[in-house]
């Protein structure tokens, strides 16, 4: 007999027997985009991914992610240009994310509660001298003693640094912190050896018994400019007063005389660094000729802008004809059609104590000059890409090399180095992991962001700040930099919304323990909402097979 | 700044997204859960992107949960009651009931009534069905639910024609819009202007004790008011707009994109009513010409070749009266 209810001949079944995921022509997945922050660093560092970290709060996680490729994160919170936020989503949205204001809390968070990094666990037995205490020699140092390498580090500057000392003023970069972040390379064993300036390479290398050489002495010799000057004239080089500076305060000696009225010559950062401490040094008036406009300024636009706070002044389009004593001749320059400045046959008297020359600099390669295959072009030693020079075992990197000139470039120098050189003493070339699509903009679905705005960072009042080396930019409390890394959007990456486990009208998306998700392909229809809806562009659709 | 811990919880998307693992569990939206209760499971046969299961989940889910767990559902005919129960399958994790096109709210009604006979006041009824079964074939017996003040919440899935059926306008379809009914000929293409029925202002006018209109793009704001219905005893009626890609001719994977279109633009305001009058409403937050609501669906497509901007600009007008109505506009100025 049926014992089933009228008109009822089957079993109640529930859908989970009808595998919808059969009718799917595209299947969604989740991918790890390039994000255009990390893409746009030039020290490599995985910023979206120590954003992540600190925005829930753990700020050591975050650090040692920093630390994984770059040894300097306090000293980057201050000097870097941060390319970073030039690249960020986020300004499309409302501001950019202030990257590297937080960046600089959590290398001073560092410093304050003495976080350190293990010395490497295992010696490989090789020893690699490093030329050059310089962003771009710690870096390497710092890489090639985690991946358990001896390494001796040389300079012939009395202190570690480089250019980070005696180019970047105090007010930038306080000494202390770039002491701390030093003392921490130092801890995980690399040797430094100061007042040791290395002459011949090929010589240190073989009276040291080291199996491979970086050399990263950067460029400390100010570029001269033949100008007609009267004699008792009084011309220096920026790059000599910035180091004559930072001497003078460590050995208490007199600091460089420069009278009431200074002009530099040039448009670079060196040259707004030298006014902004001409300004520090008792100068009445800073004077920067430069002879393009503004627009054609090398320097960068943060820089500019607090100098002329501080009261330098800028005259654009303007050569230097004539220095004498007290008084020097500009002539008027005019922008033709290609964009180059042209003499106009006007001149003008500017009353001047002093000038400094912020022509650029170049490297001094005589140590190079005993090795064979090393190519010089236009003032700086060809690398390939590994960073090693046509002598084999001998790399290079930092401003020696063609590259842009800035603290960050120097330390990804030395990491791209480092990885090169461990992979050349291990006989195991360094291949580098494929890099994945970037995450533009396009990817993103923006709606879900909830506006914020942008943490300014506070800056000493102008008038204060031109007295002192004090620093002029701080950073943010530990509230307003939670705050500012929470505005990061995480392109390309996964953080964990829970969006695409919402928006699934076939319950086909499955939430992990550990913050993940996975698709359920029995399912999934493919109807794409979840790579619509995402709001970071982690998903996409991809042809079914078959 | 003793607001900013407030904020900075919120970051960094805010209440938008269905989760956000930077705050405490409860301020997290009921589908975040990861042991949700999927009231309607999967293997369901709803098209690719469909609107109404999302939002049919995202109600019955969050009506589950208002009622702990003792929960009934009445179905009217329709695409949710086909696509989710097959014989002898069925993809509903709650007790559920369906028995013609026209009679879910009298149904609904009999149960509330029978149970309160049987003394279980505990066990809440929800009705359901879409804007067919609501504004046209089940409308005297919603109104007669309405008028007796029936402890019964009753939604309505609106993706605007009889989709199930091979998309046949309905008392919800917008004017101009292309219906296997409403061609595209003539002066006037598409469904005639000044027809139509806008439930949820005569929901209100029975002045039942609550009245709310819902996207399924606003997830948050759905599950919130379903709870604030399940607090309520009596007449309650949700009205949520589900985008039907088959029947609006949009991608299947702009479902959601369309639904936030239809409340930046206007033409679909979110509010709700207490007993009659309007308490509250979503401001827009980016708000956008109609005619880019209009321009990602197919059976607007008539509007635009040749473009038709007497039609588009009508249709911007009903957007527009619905911002004054509903203040869209006016609210964002004020906060």
């Amino acid at each position: 007999m049926n014992e089933k209810p009228f008109a009822i001949t089957l079993d109640v079944g529930s859908s989970l027997a009808n595998h919808t995921g059969s009718w799917r022509t595209e299947r969604p997945l989740y991918v790890d985009r390039m994000p255009p922050c990390n893409h746009a660093c030039p020290a490599g560092e995985n910023i979206q991914k120590w954003l992540y970290l600190a925005e829930g709060g753990d700020y050591e996680g975050a650090w040692r992610m920093i630390m994984q490729d770059n040894p300097l994160p306090a000293v980057m919170g201050r000097v870097c240009y941060h390319p970073c936020q030039t690249a960020c989503n986020r300004a499309q949205v409302d501001e950019a994310v202030g990257i590297n204001s937080i960046e600089r809390f959590l290398g001073d968070l560092a410093i304050e509660k003495g976080w350190s990094i293990e010395p490497p666990d295992h010696e490989s037995g090789k020893h690699v001298l490093v030329v050059g205490a310089g962003p771009s020699g710690l870096s390497a140092a710092y890489h090639l003693r985690r991946a358990g390498h001896a390494v001796t580090v040389r300079d012939g500057a009395p202190m570690a640094g480089g250019m980070m000392r005696f180019g970047i003023p105090a007010y930038r970069l306080p000494r202390t912190v770039l002491d701390a972040e030093v003392a921490r390379i130092a801890a995980i064993g690399v040797r430094f050896e100061f007042d040791a300036k290395v002459d011949d390479l090929e010589r240190a290398i073989a009276d040291g018994g080291f199996d491979a050489a970086f050399v990263a002495v950067g460029a400390h010799l100010g570029k001269r400019a033949h100008i007609p000057a009267g004699e008792a004239s009084r011309i220096l080089d920026a790059v000599s007063l910035l180091h004559d500076v930072e001497l003078a305060d460590e050995a208490h000696t007199t600091t460089p005389m420069l009278g009431r009225r200074v002009v530099v010559y040039g448009g670079g950062n060196t040259a707004i660094d030298a006014a902004r401490t001409a300004k520090r040094l008792g100068a009445s008036d800073a004077i920067i000729v430069y002879r393009r406009t503004r627009d054609h300024m090398p320097a960068h636009d943060s820089e500019v802008r607090e100098a002329q706070e501080e009261g330098v002044q800028l005259r654009w389009l303007s050569t230097i004809a004539h220095v004498e004593p007290g008084s020097m001749r500009i002539e008027k320059m005019a922008l033709d059609e290609s964009g180059f400045p042209q003499p106009t046959g006007e001149f003008e008297e500017l009353e001047a104590d002093s000038l400094v020359l912020a022509l650029g600099q170049e490297t001094d390669l005589s140590l190079l000059d005993a090795i064979a295959d090393i190519t010089v072009d236009d003032g700086v030693v060809q690398v390939d890409e590994r960073m090693m020079t046509g002598h084999a075992g001998v790399f290079a990197g930092g401003d020696m090399v063609p590259a842009e000139r800035t603290v960050t470039v120097a330390v990804g120098h030395g990491k791209q180095a480092a990885r090169n050189i461990d992979g050349w003493l291990r006989a195991e070339p360094f291949v580098h992991p494929p890099v994945p699509e970037l995450a533009g903009f396009d990817k993103l679905n923006t709606w879900y962001y909830a506006d914020a705005p942008h943490q300014v960072r506070a800056k000493l009042e102008a008038a204060r700040r031109t007295s002192t080396f004090d620093e002029v930019v701080h950073g943010l409390d530990e509230q307003s930099a939670q705050f500012e890394a929470r505005r990061c959007m995480s392109c390309g990456n996964c953080f964990g919304c829970d969006n695409c486990f919402g928006v699934c009208p076939d319950n086909a998306v499955i939430k992990l323990a550990d913050g993940k998700y996975e698709f359920d392909y029995d399912f999934c229809k493919g109807c794409g909402m979840c790579v619509q809806e995402c709001p970071c562009g982690s998903i996409t659709m991809i042809p079914e097979e078959g | 700044m003793a607001d900013t811990e407030h904020h900075v919880r919120f970051y960094q998307v805010g209440s938008f997204a269905v989760g956000n693992r930077l705050v405490p569990l409860e301020l997290r939206s009921l589908q975040s859960d990861a042991n949700r209760p999927n009231a309607l499971t999967s293997g369901h046969r709803a098209c690719q992107g469909c609107g109404e299961a999302l939002g049919a989940r995202y109600a019955i889910d969050a009506a589950v949960h208002g009622s702990d767990g003792q929960l009934v559902a009445v179905n009217a005919t329709g695409c949710l009651e086909v696509f989710s129960t097959p014989f002898p399958e069925t993809s509903w994790q709650i007790p559920w009931l369906h028995s013609l096109f026209g009679n879910a709210p009298a149904v609904a009604s009999g149960m509330a009534a029978g149970l309160r006979a049987l003394g279980k006041s505990d066990v809440r009824v929800v009705a359901q069905g879409g804007d067919g079964a609501t504004v046209d074939i089940g409308f005297g017996c919603l109104s007669g639910m309405f008028e007796r003040n029936d402890d019964v919440l009753y939604i309505c899935y609106d993706n605007e024609a009889y989709m199930n059926t091979g998309v046949q306008r309905s008392g919800a379809t917008p004017p101009a819009a292309r219906t296997m009914t409403t061609q595209v000929a003539g002066p006037e293409p598409g469904n005639v202007f000044g027809q139509g029925k806008d439930v949820p202002r005569i929901a209100m006018a029975h002045e039942i004790p609550y009245v709310a209109t819902a996207t399924v793009a606003d997830l948050r704001d759905l599950e919130a008011k379903v709870l604030r219905a399940m607090q309520i005893r009596g007449a309650r009626y949700l009205h949520v707009l589900v985008p039907c890609p088959l029947g609006w001719g949009t991608a299947s994977c702009d479902t959601i994109t369309a639904a936030r279109a239809a409340t930046q633009c206007g033409i679909f305001p979110v509010f709700e009513a207490y007993d009659g009058e309007v308490t509250s409403s979503t401001p827009i937050r980016r708000q956008i010409p109609v005619e880019e609501y209009l321009r990602m669906q197919k059976r607007f497509a008539h509007l635009f070749k040749p473009r038709r901007d007497d039609i588009i600009d009508r249709l911007q007008a009903m957007a527009d009266r619905n911002i004054a109505r509903y203040g869209l506009l006016e609210q964002e100025v004020a906060s």
